[in-house]
C-alpha cells in the first residue's frame, strides 16, 4: 500500500521536474539575450541605424539599408500573406467539411513544416530565375511562409466565435457572407491580429528564403526590382567574414533583430489583452 | 443611506414572489379566438438527415396573440419554431417538407429567399446573443442595416432604436449608455436587448426559443411581462420548458410529443381540460 506520505513525495518530485522543464524552456532565450547584449550593445549607436555599411577598415559603418530592407520585405510579405491567409482561414472556419477545406488544412500544415530554404528555392524558380534577385522575390518567399501560419491561427480564432452569434445574425436576415465578415471576422479580429503579429515575428528573422531571392545589397536600395539588403542576411555575411569590426556589427545587428521580434511579440500580447469585450456564448 | 438593520428589515418584510402559484391561467381573450390566422403550418415535417424531428404538424397561430409550444426535451419544439423563419435549414443535412404560410404567403414558396423571410420574422434564442464588438445602439440597429426597403420603417434610426428599446422595456436602463459595449449588460438586460434588436425591424412575428432558460427569476419575470405586453402588437410564438410560464403568458398552447402535435388549444382549456390523455399526463407531471 502506498502511504499518503509517499504520494506526497512523488507528487512533489514531479512538480519539481515540471519547474525544471519550464526553466529549461526559457533558458535558451535568456542566454541568447544576455549574450547578445554583452556582445552587441557596445557596437550599437545612432550611426548603426543611420549609416551605410562601410568597407573593411573604415570605422563607423551601420546597417541603415538592411533595417529599411527588412521592413520593406516584411511589408511585401504582409501584403501577400495577410489577405490570403485570413481569407483562407475564413473559408476553413465557415466551410469546415468541404473536400477543399480538408485539403487546404492539410496542405497548409505541410507548408508550415516545410524547411524555409525550400520556399526560397520556390521563389527563386518563380521570380529570380529569369528576372534576377529582387526585393519582390524576397517578399514573396516570406509571404508564402506567412500564409499557412495566418491561415491556421485565423481558423482557430474564428472557431472560438460561438455558433449562437452566427445564428443570431442569420436570424436577423444577414446573408451568410455578411455574417462571416460583419459578425464572425469582426468578433475575432483581436485574435487574428495577434496571429498576424506572431507570423510577422516569425518571418522577420528568416534568412534562408532570402539567400537567393532578396540576396542582399551593400548599397542603398528601395527598389522592388533590385536586390535588397536585409538584417538577417547582413548578419550572416558579416558573421562569416574574417574581420573583427564586421563581427561586432553582426552582433549589434542580431541584437536589433531580436529586439524587433520581441517588440512585435509583446505587441501581440497587448492586442489580445485590450480586447473589446469577450465573446459570449 | 439605509442602516444595515433597516435593510435587513426591508428585505424581511418584502413579500416574496413565489415563482408560480401553480398554474394560474389567464382569462381567455375572446378576441384571440376570432383573430385572423398569422402563421399557418401545413403537414410540416422537418428532418435532420433521415430522422424527422417533427412530423406532419398542421397548426394555426393567431395574429397578435401569444402561442406557447410546450413538450418534453427533444420533442421538436425548437425545430418547429426554427421552421417558421427558415432557420432549420441552416443546419447541415436538415430539410423541410410541407409548407408554412405567414399572412397568407408561403415562406417556402418557389424563389422565396430565406434571408428575406428572416428579415420579417424576429427570433430570440435561449442564451442572450448580443454582438460583442458592437455598442448597445449598434446591436439594436444591426437588423436595420440589412432591412429591405428602409423607407418602409418610418422614423430616423435613433427614433427606431428608442422605440425598440422602449418596447423591450430596456430604454430607461440603457438610454445614457447607448454607446457602451453590449456585453457590459446583465444577462437579463442582454436578453431584452436581443428582443429589442429583433423588434427594431418591426417584424410581424416574433419567435422566442426558451428566452428565459438562462435567466434568473427576476429577469425571467421581466421578460414574461414584456411578452405579455407585446401580444397586442406582434404575433409571438414562444417555446418553453416551463409549463407555468406557458400558462402565465400565452393565449394558446401547443403540446408537442416526439415530433407530433398532440393537442393545440386555448391555454385555459389545454391546462384545465386537456382532451388527450398524454397531455394530461404531461401537465400533471407524470412524465417529461
Amino acid at each position: 500500500m502506498k502511504t499518503i506520505r509517499s504520494r506526497h513525495l512523488v507528487s512533489g518530485g514531479m512538480i519539481a521536474l515540471t519547474y525544471l522543464a519550464a526553466f529549461m524552456a526559457i533558458l535558451p532565450l535568456i542566454l541568447i539575450l544576455i549574450h547578445l547584449v554583452a556582445k552587441g550593445a557596445s557596437s550599437l549607436s545612432i550611426s548603426f541605424f543611420t549609416n551605410m555599411p562601410r568597407p573593411v577598415g573604415e570605422a563607423g559603418g551601420g546597417m541603415a539599408n538592411a533595417i529599411v530592407g527588412t521592413l520593406m520585405l516584411i511589408g511585401i510579405a504582409c501584403l501577400i500573406g495577410l489577405p490570403v491567409g485570413i481569407g483562407a482561414g475564413l473559408y476553413l472556419a465557415e466551410k469546415r467539411t468541404t473536400p477543399l477545406a480538408y485539403a487546404a488544412r492539410f496542405l497548409s500544415d505541410v507548408l508550415n513544416g516545410l524547411p524555409s530554404i525550400v520556399i526560397g528555392i520556390f521563389a527563386w524558380e518563380l521570380l529570380v530565375k529569369h528576372r534576377g534577385f529582387s526585393a519582390l522575390a524576397g517578399g514573396v518567399a516570406l509571404g508564402a511562409m506567412m500564409i499557412p501560419l495566418v491561415t491556421r491561427t485565423t481558423e482557430e480564432m474564428l472557431l472560438t466565435v460561438p455558433n449562437s452569434l452566427r445564428e443570431a445574425a442569420l436570424a436577423l436576415g444577414y446573408a451568410k457572407w455578411r455574417t462571416s465578415i460583419a459578425i464572425v471576422l469582426r468578433t475575432s479580429l483581436a485574435g487574428i491580429a495577434t496571429g498576424a503579429l506572431v507570423a510577422i515575428a516569425r518571418i522577420a528573422g528568416e534568412t534562408a528564403p532570402l539567400l537567393f531571392t532578396a540576396f542582399g545589397n551593400t548599397f542603398w536600395s528601395t527598389s522592388l526590382r533590385q536586390a535588397i539588403a536585409a538584417l538577417p542576411l547582413q548578419i550572416y555575411v558579416y558573421s562569416i567574414s574574417a574581420y573583427e569590426e564586421w563581427h561586432r556589427l553582426a552582433w549589434a545587428g542580431a541584437l536589433v533583430l531580436i529586439t524587433l521580434v520581441l517588440v512585435i511579440s509583446i505587441a501581440a500580447r497587448f492586442v489580445t489583452r485590450s480586447r473589446f469585450g469577450a465573446a459570449v456564448d | 443611506m439605509l442602516q444595515s438593520t433597516e435593510v435587513v428589515r426591508q428585505v424581511r418584510d418584502t413579500p416574496v414572489r413565489v415563482a408560480a402559484p401553480a398554474l394560474k391561467v389567464p382569462e381567455p381573450r375572446p378576441a384571440v379566438d376570432r383573430a385572423k390566422p398569422c402563421v399557418v403550418t401545413r403537414d410540416l415535417t422537418a428532418y435532420f438527415g433521415d430522422t424527422p424531428a417533427i412530423k406532419n404538424v398542421s397548426a394555426t397561430f393567431p395574429q397578435n396573440a401569444v402561442t406557447a409550444i410546450i413538450g418534453p426535451s427533444g420533442c421538436g419544439k425548437s425545430t418547429l419554431l426554427r421552421c417558421l423563419n427558415r432557420m432549420h435549414e441552416t443546419v447541415p443535412g436538415a430539410r423541410v417538407e410541407g409548407d408554412v404560410e405567414i399572412l397568407g404567403t408561403s415562406i417556402y414558396g418557389e424563389g422565396k429567399s430565406p434571408i428575406a423571410v428572416r428579415r420579417h420574422v424576429g427570433m430570440v434564442f435561449q442564451r442572450p446573443t448580443p454582438f460583442p464588438t458592437m455598442s448597445i445602439r449598434a446591436n439594436v440597429a444591426a437588423g436595420l442595416r440589412v432591412a429591405e426597403r428602409k423607407g418602409a420603417i418610418s422614423g430616423s434610426t435613433d427614433e427606431i432604436i428608442e422605440e425598440a428599446l422602449q418596447r423591450a422595456g430596456l430604454w430607461a436602463e440603457v438610454k445614457d449608455r447607448l454607446n457602451e459595449s453590449a456585453t457590459a449588460l446583465s444577462g437579463g438586460q442582454q436578453q431584452r436587448l436581443c428582443i429589442a434588436r429583433a423588434l427594431a425591424t418591426r417584424p410581424r412575428v416574433l419567435l422566442l426559443d426558451e428566452p428565459t432558460a438562462s435567466l434568473d427569476p427576476l429577469s425571467t419575470q421581466k421578460v414574461e411581462e414584456l411578452v405579455y405586453e407585446l401580444r397586442n402588437t406582434v404575433t409571438v410564438v414562444i417555446v418553453t420548458h416551463n409549463m407555468q410560464q406557458a400558462a402565465r403568458i400565452s393565449d394558446r398552447t401547443a403540446f408537442l410529443l416526439a415530433g407530433e402535435l398532440v393537442e393545440f388549444d386555448s391555454t385555459r382549456d389545454l391546462f384545465t381540460t386537456p382532451k388527450d390523455s398524454r397531455t394530461e399526463a404531461y401537465i400533471t407531471g407524470r412524465f417529461g
